[in-house]
Parts: structure tokens; C-alpha cells; sequence
């Protein structure tokens, strides 16, 4: 029983986690948070059920032309509305976001109608047993694309020239550009990850909870970014432990009898930990400069 | 008199007029918080929620008179902001708006799953007792309290702690202190717009008050210019009029506004009316005159 738990939270964390490494990303190279992430997922979502049900496609090419559309997407929306207001107040910024975030649902809801579409059957869903233990293939489907997903990801960012890039911008933004890194580069890049792995946690949700609809990113990434911070923002091994810590934490809130405060679980969680330890469990703590 | 006023404005008009001048109580209580005091929060709708729970509560269930009730919810809104702002405030920049947006969702959630607001079926039958006269009225009160607020020893300590805190602290300021009155000044204001607004819709359901509403308020007090008094209040009246004026092109309403507010950041970083405030204008009519008779 603890086992089985333990594998739906972990299911429910992984697609947590793959959309808060966009959250992570983008924050750790521009201090942005970025609310239209969350809608990027949505879209992501809506590209996968377009696929199967235009295409015919199987699983793992509807996996990757919403990766692809979704990357596309992301970069769009950095070149055409965040960077314009690269000097500018953060806030404004941030409300640029938001006004991105309202125009991608409202556009969807436009296209689809407000109510919620089914995804068209791409997986088998076979319960597999392993002892008294009882999992949904789906369920390994998702664990294990999130965990090859994580693992590519770790590779770009450890072993690749534009991953030292990264690494070397969320260091230091200004000092990183001095030294001939063309930062604008490595934002679109940082975006396109983003936007791609958001694109993946879309389209898994879609299949496991069989449900798309365009204000479905409003509360997953709202939770996403809550992984986000509980790790550490700014920070990937955080992102994917907080993700993961954050589906743990409401399967067995939902085991416990909180079902109906379900949702926040997540938001006290969140409190608690900012106050214990207010960058996240993974971040360096912030200096006070004089 | 309302009837006087029916005669005058059309009751959709005066509606639109109420929203306008209700969110700019809460918009003022906002741009205390964050533009003058420079505290990033996320989470104002809660308190506008606890206002106009409290208050609509204690009018429709215990007939209490509407003023009374009105500055009840206030204060438990006050009292909530200054609750959650001692432990919070210690936080700076970003993770003080996460944390805040954490509350905002955590009270949304609450007043979901309990029992005498309604949960998710929302609290109905409120007494309708908001109008377009008491609401100008306590628009009036709440500017000028603003505006003497930000002219006194008080708000140029809240404007020290915005530019900065450390050198702030330096000179004697108790930064702490300042930012949790502060809050709770700012939470008092969301509560009181909560009142009017529980009383004007005469509906209260927890899902009008999720983050989108608190960023709705906080795009009033960018847009309009962070700690400009005027420019909150032309802001919020442009913001929630643009709705209203966008309703021809019906379902892409919402696309089109949120358009207007990436194109509004890009073209007017520093809002419409940036570093504008009363005592300014004042003196720059004066100087007006004083070259016009030279």
C-alpha cells in the first residue's frame, strides 16, 4: 500500500518536475519567473491530442511534434514579448508574462471551447503487477520518458558547449556576455528546453489523466513552479527533487484525508519551506549586499 | 438619491462606475505595499476575499448595518495581513510574492471547502448595499488618506525601505516594523473594497478571487506607474474599463487584453504615469503660471 503510493506520487511528481526545470531555467539566466509557462504545458497538451487525432501518429512521434511545436512557441514568445524589456523593471517583465499567459488561454478557449477534451487513445492502458504491488503501464511510460527526458536534459547542460553557456550565464549574466557569449543565444535555447520539456509533461498528463482542457496549465504550473522553489529556483537537480517531493507530498495528503485541501498542500508547503530555509532546499543562500 | 442617480445614469454605467472606483481602494491599498514601500506581493485578492466574506457574512447572517460590517471586514483583512506579514516580510524580492501568492491560493482553497461561506457553491442573497454615492465617498477618503500618508514622516520612512533597506535600517528606520504596518494598511484597503464588492455583485464565489485577480490589481498599479497615487487610479480606471470597451469583440476579449498589456510593457516600461504624484502636478502648474505671468 505504502509502495503503491509511492509510485502514484512519484508519476504525478515526475510530470511536476519536467515542467519546473522550464521554470528553473529561465529564472536561473534572467530572474524571470515566467507565468506563461504553465500555458506553454497547456499547449503542449492540445499540439499531442491534434496529432493523434489528425495523424494517426504513435506515441513517441506525438511526443516530439509537440516538443518541436511547443519549442518553436517558446522562442516565438521570448523574441517577440520578453525581449523587448531585457533593460527594463523587472515587474513589468513579469506582467508581460501574464499578459501572455491570458492571450495563449483565452486563444486556446476560443479554438476549443471552454470545456475539456479527452485524449485520443495512443497508449495501452494494461495494469501490470509485480507482487501485491499494481501500476498502470501508463504510469511506467510516464516515469520513464520524464527520467530519459531529465537525463538528456543533465547531459545538455553538463557536457555540451551551449549547457556551459547556460551554466556560465545563470552565474553571471553581464560578466558571461563580456566574455563573448552571445546571451540572447543562450536564452532562446534556454526557452526551447523549457518549452519542450513542458510540451512532454502535457502531453503525459493528457494521456494519464485522459482530460486536456485550456485552463489545465493554470494549476499545474502554479504547482510546477512551487517544485520549482521548494528545490531551490534557478537550480535543475532542485526543480526535479521538488517536483518529486511535491507529488509525494499530495498523494499521501489525499491518503491522509486532505483530499479536499488538496491543492493546498502544495501552496503550505511552500510557506513553510521559505521560511525554514528561503531559497528552496538545493539554493545558495542570498547575500545582502551593502 | 440612488434614484435621482438611476435617473441620470444608466444602472449598467453605474455598475461599471462602482467596479472602477472599488478597485481603486484596492489598488491604492496595493500600491502602498508595492510601489512605495517596494513589497512584491501576489496575493492581495485574499484579503479583498476576506473583506468581502467577512463582511457579507456578518450583514446577510447577524443584520449588522453596512458601515459596521464594511470596517469589520477591513480589519480582519488587516488582521490577516499583519498575521501573515510578520513571518513573510522577512523575505525580499521574488520569494516574498511566492510566498504571498502561496496564501492567496491557500485562502481560496479554504473558503472552497468551508462551510459558512458556501464553499464551492459560493455565498448568495447579499443585501445589496454598495452604490455609486458611498462608494465615491470612501474612494475620496481612501485618496486622501494616501495622499497624506505618502507626505508624512511615515511614507517617506515606507519610500527609504523601497530604494533601500540596508541604508534604511542604517539610519535608524525599524524596516520591519514599517513594512508589517504598511501591509496592514494595504490588506485594511483590499478588505474594505472587498465589502463594496461582496455588497455591490450580491454573490461571492472563491474562484473570482485566484492569482489572476491579484495580478489583475497589481497590472493597475504598474500599468498606471508603481507609487503614483494618480497614476493607480488612472490605471485601474483604464484597466477595468477596457474590458467594458472590448465586449464588441466578444470571446476575443480576453486575447485582446492580453495583447494591450504585453504591448502597454513594451511601449510604457514605466507605466502611464510614472513618478507622477499630487504635490508634482500641483507644483508644475504653478510653475506653469508663474512663466505665463513673468
Amino acid at each position: 500500500m505504502l509502495l503503491q503510493q509511492i509510485i502514484n506520487g512519484l508519476t504525478l511528481g515526475a510530470t511536476y518536475a519536467l515542467i519546473a526545470l522550464g521554470y528553473t531555467m529561465v529564472y536561473g539566466i534572467i530572474q524571470l519567473i515566467n507565468f506563461a509557462h504553465g500555458d506553454i504545458y497547456m499547449i503542449g497538451a492540445f499540439i499531442g491530442v491534434a496529432a493523434v487525432a489528425l495523424f494517426h501518429q504513435n506515441f513517441f512521434l506525438t511526443l516530439a511534434t509537440a516538443m518541436l511545436a511547443c519549442m518553436v512557441l517558446g522562442v516565438t514568445i521570448e523574441r517577440v514579448a520578453y525581449r523587448p524589456l531585457r533593460r527594463a523593471p523587472r515587474l513589468n517583465l513579469l506582467i508581460t508574462t501574464i499578459g501572455v499567459s491570458i492571450f495563449l488561454e483565452t486563444f486556446m478557449t476560443v479554438l476549443k471551447g471552454p470545456q475539456p477534451t479527452g485524449f485520443p487513445p495512443v497508449l495501452k492502458n494494461v495494469t501490470l503487477r509485480v507482487g501485491t504491488l499494481e501500476f498502470s503501464s501508463i504510469q511506467l511510460v510516464i516515469l520513464l520518458v520524464s527520467v530519459a527526458l531529465m537525463v538528456g536534459l543533465q547531459f545538455i547542460v553538463k557536457y555540451t558547449k551551449i549547457g556551459k553557456a547556460m551554466r556560465a550565464a545563470s552565474e553571471d549574466y553581464d560578466t558571461a556576455s563580456l566574455m563573448g557569449i552571445n546571451i540572447n543565444r543562450v536564452i532562446s535555447f534556454t526557452f526551447a528546453i523549457g518549452s519542450a520539456l513542458a510540451a512532454a509533461g502535457g502531453v503525459l498528463v493528457g494521456i494519464y489523466f485522459n482530460s486536456v482542457s485550456p485552463y489545465m496549465g493554470v494549476t499545474a504550473g502554479l504547482k510546477a513552479f512551487v517544485a520549482a522553489v521548494l528545490g531551490g529556483i534557478g537550480n535543475i537537480p532542485g526543480a526535479m527533487l521538488g517536483g518529486l517531493l511535491l507529488g509525494l507530498a499530495e498523494v499521501f495528503g489525499v491518503a491522509a484525508g486532505f483530499s479536499t485541501y488538496k491543492d493546498a498542500i502544495a501552496f503550505t508547503l511552500l510557506i513553510i519551506i521559505l521560511l525554514v530555509r528561503p531559497t528552496g532546499l538545493l539554493g545558495r543562500p542570498i547575500q545582502r549586499k551593502v | 438619491m440612488s434614484q435621482w442617480l438611476t435617473s441620470v445614469i444608466d444602472p449598467y454605467y453605474q455598475q461599471v462606475l462602482m467596479l472602477v472606483g472599488i478597485y481603486i481602494i484596492a489598488a491604492l491599498g496595493l500600491n502602498l505595499i508595492t510601489g512605495l514601500c517596494g513589497q512584491l506581493t501576489f496575493g492581495h485578492a485574499a484579503f479583498l476575499s476576506i473583506g468581502a466574506y467577512t463582511a457579507a457574512i456578518l450583514t446577510r447572517d447577524f443584520h449588522m448595518p453596512f458601515l459596521a460590517s464594511l470596517i469589520l471586514g477591513g480589519l480582519m483583512a488587516a488582521l490577516f495581513g499583519i498575521l501573515l506579514g510578520i513571518p513573510v516580510l522577512k523575505l525580499t524580492g521574488d520569494y516574498l510574492g511566492i510566498a504571498t501568492l502561496g496564501f492567496g491560493e491557500i485562502v481560496r482553497v479554504a473558503f472552497t471547502n468551508m462551510k459558512i461561506t458556501g464553499g464551492a457553491i459560493g455565498l448568495a442573497a447579499i443585501p445589496r448595499a454598495s452604490n455609486l454615492i458611498n462608494v465615491t465617498i470612501f474612494v475620496i477618503l481612501a485618496v486622501v488618506a494616501m495622499v497624506l500618508l505618502e507626505n508624512s514622516r511615515f511614507g517617506r520612512a515606507l519610500k527609504a525601505i523601497r530604494e533601500d533597506e540596508i541604508a534604511a535600517e542604517a539610519m535608524g528606520i525599524n524596516a520591519m516594523w514599517y513594512k508589517i504596518q504598511a501591509f496592514g494598511i494595504g490588506c485594511f484597503l483590499a478588505g474594505i473594497s472587498g465589502g463594496f464588492y461582496a455588497h455591490m455583485l450580491q454573490y461571492l464565489n472563491p474562484n473570482d478571487f485566484g492569482f489572476l485577480k491579484s495580478f489583475e490589481i497589481l497590472n493597475f498599479v504598474v500599468l498606471g506607474g508603481l507609487g503614483s497615487i494618480p497614476g493607480t487610479i488612472v490605471g485601474t480606471t483604464v484597466l477595468t474599463l477596457a474590458p467594458e470597451f472590448l465586449r464588441f469583440v466578444r470571446e476575443y476579449r480576453m486575447m485582446i487584453y492580453g495583447l494591450l498589456l504585453v504591448l502597454m510593457m513594451i511601449f510604457r516600461p514605466n507605466g502611464l504615469l510614472g513618478g507622477v504624484n499630487f504635490r508634482r502636478l500641483l507644483r508644475r502648474r504653478k510653475q506653469k503660471a508663474a512663466a505665463l505671468s513673468s
